[in-house]
């Protein structure tokens, strides 16, 4: 059962990017790229990090994705132009650079990674545990990335509004 | 029950779309999206050592990494906004004015 799950969203997650990278209209791109983060939101479930996922359904495939489709509209974005042609090097190195990339690493996992998971600890993934490590171990960086979040929301109101000459 | 190599496999096969999609796509909202997809490789594989290390840090690194995507995100599609307003395209190819 836990195995049909995983194999079915990992294919929906990797068809999805496929067609994120693939199609030429960005709104198209954008809805693929928010089933994709469904189905990686999925995928953290079966891997028993119930909060992380909830947090990747509200925060990615819900504020962010919003964020990104209202953009897309705003500027009214159609297909992309064929004012300049993406040259043959690029389309024809690009695919197979990629893919050796991705053996590369997909070797050096393989080898190095066991190939069972231990048993989880009670409670493991839930709010309560997240969240105690949190507010305890990691209280610091979480403070200093709030600040994060106000500079860039600060920075994103200046240069949005702003007339550039 | 589920072997972490296939999930590591599956976060380099998400991993290396997104390298493809940021080489050769020209719209600028695209390669955003290439790069939150290429994030989120990412933190499937911090989920998968997650569950390997049983423990709740590397959970954490994935909220963080949520985190910054969201400013990347805002920061992001405000320069984007800014560049439209200002050449009236987001094409990378046109927007060279820092190369060379």
């Amino acid at each position: 059962m836990e195995q049909i799950a995983f194999f079915v969203l990992a294919l929906l997650s990797i068809a999805s990017a496929l067609v994120v990278v693939t199609n030429r209209n960005p709104i198209t791109s954008a809805v693929a790229l928010a089933f994709n983060l469904v189905s990686i939101a999925g995928l953290y479930m079966v891997l028993d990090a119930q909060f992380i996922g909830l947090l990747q359904v509200i925060v990615y495939a819900g504020a962010i994705m919003v964020l990104i489709l209202f953009v897309i509209m705003l500027l009214n974005l159609r297909e992309e132009a064929q004012a300049h042609p993406v040259g043959t090097f690029q389309r024809v190195l690009a695919p197979v650079a990629t893919v050796l990339f991705a053996v590369a690493i997909g070797r050096g996992v393989w080898l190095s990674t066991p190939p069972v998971f231990p048993a989880a600890s009670a409670g493991y993934g839930t709010a309560s545990s997240v969240g105690r490590e949190l507010f305890t171990t990691f209280y610091y960086p979480f403070e200093a990335i709030s600040l994060l979040l106000v500079v860039a929301m600060v920075g994103a109101v200046l240069l949005a509004k702003k007339k550039l000459s | 029950m589920i072997d972490p190599r296939l999930v590591l496999l599956v976060s380099a096969a998400l991993f290396a779309i997104g390298v493809a999609g940021v080489l050769t796509r020209r719209g600028a909202i695209t390669i955003l999206m290439c790069v939150e997809l290429m994030l989120n490789a990412g933190n499937l594989a911090f989920i998968a050592f997650a569950r390997l290390f049983d423990g709740p840090e590397a959970q954490i690194y994935v909220f963080f990494v949520m985190t910054l995507a969201a400013a990347e995100a805002a920061a992001g599609l405000a320069i984007v906004i800014a560049l439209f307003r200002l050449r009236g395209t987001t094409d990378v190819d046109e927007i060279n004015l820092l190369k060379w």
